[in-house]
């Protein structure tokens, strides 16, 4: 689960991290009186959406006086954001987050991760701030340090100092970074994050080390275990058939075809998406209905992908395993009688049953005059490719 | 002719009395497995609907069956706690079915399963079957045909259907793995890929990846240096756009990290045969094997 920024600043706040004052702002004027309020000579107005790549899609701004940051503020509500991050109809911008300026002497860069391969949290810490770690990562592999902590023992001190120093600092800025680096292994731990990560980092002119950015993303299965982290959550942020999909407990994923896609796994809903993509279609979507497929799950993941208007077609891919055929058949069609399949769906089976199963979809063209049948993987992708050109 | 089940492994259920834990070793049952037992705690000294006892611990339910397996089905919230317990019982494979478990509890649980010495294959995912000898696992067991294909994958109805081309074309089974679609999980390509190397009942191995991480590029060193039978791969996810989780948790493309074509890529630098499309694995396994389809 990913949270904006202000919301990130308020965990880390908590955990003892310093960070410069800032106020949330939900309109240009309440940006002016927060630049008043800060009393500082200059601020700095950034747009609260989950992408990054904020700066370089104008959604952070450096203001001097009350007047600009309302104009700044007024300016970046008031249109979609674009980033690298958001494709290009961008996202619209609630907030901004109104922070006092610092004079910066030295920009550094500190993450926790999980190290997958290895199955350990990592804190990893560069002297190269305030771009992206993964631009560091491909450019600069050796400018990245890292330690990796044990779950139950957390970061060490001396593992906090021995990062600090890699990165150049030394006396109290270092023994400052330490103890940020420590706070920030105690809330990926206690906190269950899968990202938590201040980027840049900086060192002021006046030998103050503070938090001038925060991101922190939850791991999605422990969410339930931490209230504060559950009230968090912001459903503005995401997209309206994915909400949907996730009540029903189905996985959609919206993408930028015209080919909807109804499977049941993870792992083989993405393969249809391929095999798609190599007959020369484009997916409209990820969408894995689960193991088991009932006539409501079918009714609800026919919804969603239809209320897509790009899909021209459908193919539905299910391997009936514990789940038979005949029965994934039956609900199919009881979805498609209920809500009338408005396009070609191209319906493929395979596992126990498939014979019963193929005898009741073929029974049902009269009542379903779009539904297509086909007789394995390779020609539903044909198939529904076809019906879309 | 098989690794890590076979006709004599003793298996347990964990969650035995949860809806899916109880229908599940109905299924195993029915296949042949070798069920003794099942754990949950409260429910010791009963026993399930097919006459299996029920105790309270694992440790006890160890003691009393000789159990060297277990198949565990508890909620998400507990299960890290679970497979802790039956690696401390002793327990040498643990196989995790669960979906949703918090990634730091699996930090924690793989650590105890490696003190221990045990396996673990998940979780997150369908389990483990040896064909006409042990199912471990929520898999459909008539798709299967004992032979002497070794299967690793990564995902579950994805390697149904893998395994469904395989058993269409009269090309059988040693042994087939869904090590989980987690990103912090027990067996891996590497270990798996080592033990049918050295099962003189494996010919060939099919492996079935995604995007996400790097144990395909992994697994790919590992063919190059150590592997002389037969590779079949395939990689799942080559348009599924990057920063978004597909359906597992451990599928997302992130930081450039974790692509289908660095996978694709390296697989095939070691001289693996990669299926270009999900309907041609079966095909190229005969095809490699000189049978045919």
């Amino acid at each position: 689960m990913k949270v904006h920024e202000y919301q990130a600043r308020e965990v880390l706040l908590s955990a003892g991290v310093k960070m410069p004052q800032a106020v949330l702002a939900r309109s240009g004027d309440e940006a002016a009186a927060a630049f008043t309020q800060l009393g500082g000579a200059v601020a700095v107005v950034k747009a609260q959406v989950h992408a990054g790549g904020r700066g370089k899609g104008g959604g952070v701004k450096l203001v001097k006086s009350a007047d600009e940051a309302k104009r700044e503020a007024d300016r970046i509500l008031s249109k979609p954001l674009v980033t690298h991050q958001t494709g290009p109809e961008g996202v619209p911008v609630r907030s901004v987050l109104v922070a006092a300026g610092v004079e910066i002497a030295k920009e550094y860069y500190v993450g926790v991760v999980l190290d997958r391969a290895r199955g350990v949290p990592v804190m990893m810490a560069s002297a190269e701030g305030g771009v992206e770690i993964e631009e560091v990562a491909r450019t600069k592999p050796g400018a990245i340090h890292k330690e990796a902590f044990h779950p139950m023992l957390g970061l060490q001190p001396y593992s906090a100092r021995k990062l600090a120093a890699a990165i150049g600092l030394t006396k109290k800025p270092a023994a400052a970074a330490a103890k940020l680096m420590l706070a920030l292994g105690r809330v990926f731990l206690e906190k269950d994050c899968s990202l938590a990560e201040i980027n840049p980092l900086v060192l002021t002119k006046s030998g103050e080390v503070t938090a001038i950015d925060a991101k922190i993303n939850f791991d999605d299965n422990a969410v339930p275990r931490h209230a504060d982290v559950e009230a968090l959550y912001d459903p503005t942020e995401e997209d309206a058939a994915e909400i949907r999909a996730r009540d029903a407990g189905l996985s959609y994923i919206a993408l930028d075809g015209n080919i909807g896609c109804l499977v049941n796994g993870a792992g083989l809903a993405m393969a249809t998406m391929d095999i798609i993509k190599l007959h020369g279609g484009e997916p409209a979507n990820f969408l894995d209905v689960g193991g088991s497929v009932t006539a409501d799950g079918a009714k609800e993941a026919f919804g969603i992908i239809l209320s897509d208007p790009k899909v021209k077609a459908i193919l539905v891919n299910i391997f009936g395993g514990i789940a038979k055929c005949d029965l994934i058949a039956e609900a199919l069609i009881a979805a498609g009688r209920e809500i009338g399949f408005k396009v070609p769906v191209v319906v493929r089976l395979e596992g126990t049953n498939v014979e019963r199963a193929r005898k009741l979809l073929e029974g049902a063209k009269g009542d379903l005059p779009t539904l297509i049948t086909a007789s394995d993987l390779t020609d539903a992708a044909q198939k529904v490719v076809k019906a879309t050109k | 002719m098989s690794i890590l089940v076979d006709k004599d492994t003793k298996v347990l259920c964990q969650g035995i009395t949860g809806s899916a834990g109880a229908f599940h070793t109905k299924g195993c049952l029915a296949y042949g497995t070798k069920m003794v037992g099942g754990v949950t705690p409260g429910k010791g000294g009963l026993k399930d609907d097919n006459g299996l006892p029920i105790f309270d611990t694992v440790a006890e339910a160890v003691a009393a069956t000789g159990a060297n397996a277990t198949m565990i089905f508890v909620p998400a919230a507990v299960c890290g706690d679970a497979i802790g317990e039956a690696a401390d019982a002793g327990i040498e494979l643990i196989v995790a079915i669960t979906e949703g478990i918090p990634t730091l509890d699996m930090v924690k649980a793989t650590r105890q399963v490696t003190e221990r010495g045990a396996k673990l294959i998940g979780p997150n995912c369908p389990g483990v079957i040896t064909p006409g000898a042990c199912k471990i696992g929520i898999m459909p067991g008539y798709i299967h045909t004992p032979g002497g294909v070794g299967v690793i994958s990564r995902s579950g109805t994805l390697t149904y259907e893998a395994v469904w081309q395989l058993s269409s074309r009269n090309i059988g089974q040693s042994t087939c793995i869904g090590m989980g679609g987690d990103p912090v999980h027990g067996l891996g390509f590497v270990d798996l890929l080592a033990m049918f190397q050295e099962d003189p009942g494996t010919d060939a191995i099919v492996m079935i990846g995604e995007i996400g991480g790097t144990d395909e590029e992994k697994a790919a060193a590992f063919i190059a240096d150590k592997v002389t039978k037969p590779v079949v791969g395939f990689i799942a996810g080559r348009t599924a756009p990057p920063g978004r989780r597909m359906g597992h948790a451990g599928a997302i493309i992130s930081g450039g990290q974790g692509t289908a074509e660095s996978k694709m890529a390296a697989l095939r630098e070691a001289g693996v045969t990669v299926a270009d499309s999900p309907a041609r694995i079966g095909e190229a396994v005969a095809a490699l094997l000189g049978v045919k389809g």
